[in-house]
């Protein structure tokens, strides 16, 4: 009887928060990718030959995120039945744009302009543990090209 | 010590290469992070003690891949790649490798 109340209060903690703290991330994360628009992020694997000298950087953005308790129910679910696991996809998709946003943070107190060769790499970072813990690792990283300022007598 | 993951430096050359060069990192976490943790797990987010603790080993993969570069006498280690793995329960291991050159 214990398990059961503390298993609906897990439950109900789990789907407030949850929610409440995906809303409030997505809000973030879509205010931040505006404001770094324009540093474009390509996934090319070179610059333009035609791009002048230039400083490069590596420049990384990281992020270890959960998923709430709510959720990791609901996908156990899903999983007897097959099908989309939405709360894992959602997850991921946040995870993955707040590393890029954090690279591009980086490369914005660089003075970069663009970043170059983007690589996204994933990783659950807790396997083993008897599906207690469901995060995931999400780091991006590429090349940041900062301008090199010409002093006006090479004009 | 230039460190790019583009496999060329814009504007220079290379003028010898020097081979992979590699580091390594695994670290555990340690108990009270862990708690912090499963709290989380409950509620959902981001686990700001894990971001920092893998961000940490993964600068002293670099590092170690670094010092391996110096070592061979490079100046830039070219088309830098990571990885991570889960080794064991609780750590992580971070890995880093590029190909040393020397620019002119």
């Amino acid at each position: 009887m214990y398990d059961l109340i503390i298993f609906l209060i897990l439950m109900s903690l789990g789907y407030g928060f949850g929610r409440v703290a995906e809303k409030r991330h997505y809000k973030s994360i879509l205010e931040r990718e505006t404001a770094l628009n324009r540093i474009p992020a390509i996934v090319l694997r070179l610059p333009p030959p035609s791009l002048k000298p230039q400083n490069t950087e590596l420049v990384m953005g990281s992020v270890v995120i959960s998923i709430d308790y709510f959720k990791r129910i609901a996908a156990g679910l899903r999983s007897l039945v097959g099908g989309r696991m939405m709360s894992y996809e959602s997850l991921l998709d946040r995870a993955r744009r707040e590393a890029v946003l954090r690279m591009k943070e980086q490369a914005d107190a660089l003075g970069a302009n663009m970043v170059f060769n983007i690589k996204m790499e994933t990783a659950s970072i807790s396997k083993g543990r008897k599906n207690k813990i469901g995060s995931v690792e999400v780091l991006a990283y590429g090349t940041a090209i900062i301008p090199v300022a010409v002093p006006i007598q090479q004009l | 010590m230039l460190l790019t993951n583009l496999e060329i430096v814009p504007g220079r050359a290379v003028s010898q290469h020097l081979g992979l060069v590699q580091g390594n990192s695994v670290r555990a976490k340690h108990v009270g992070r862990d708690i912090m943790a499963s709290l989380k797990n409950i509620f959902g987010g981001e686990l700001r003690g894990y971001t920092e603790l893998l961000q940490e080993s993964r600068e002293e993969a670099v590092s170690r891949m670094v010092e391996q570069a110096e070592m061979a006498g490079a100046n830039a280690v070219l088309n830098i790649r990571f990885s991570t793995s889960s080794v064991t329960q609780g750590a992580a291991e971070l890995y880093a490798y590029g190909t040393a050159v020397i620019l002119d």
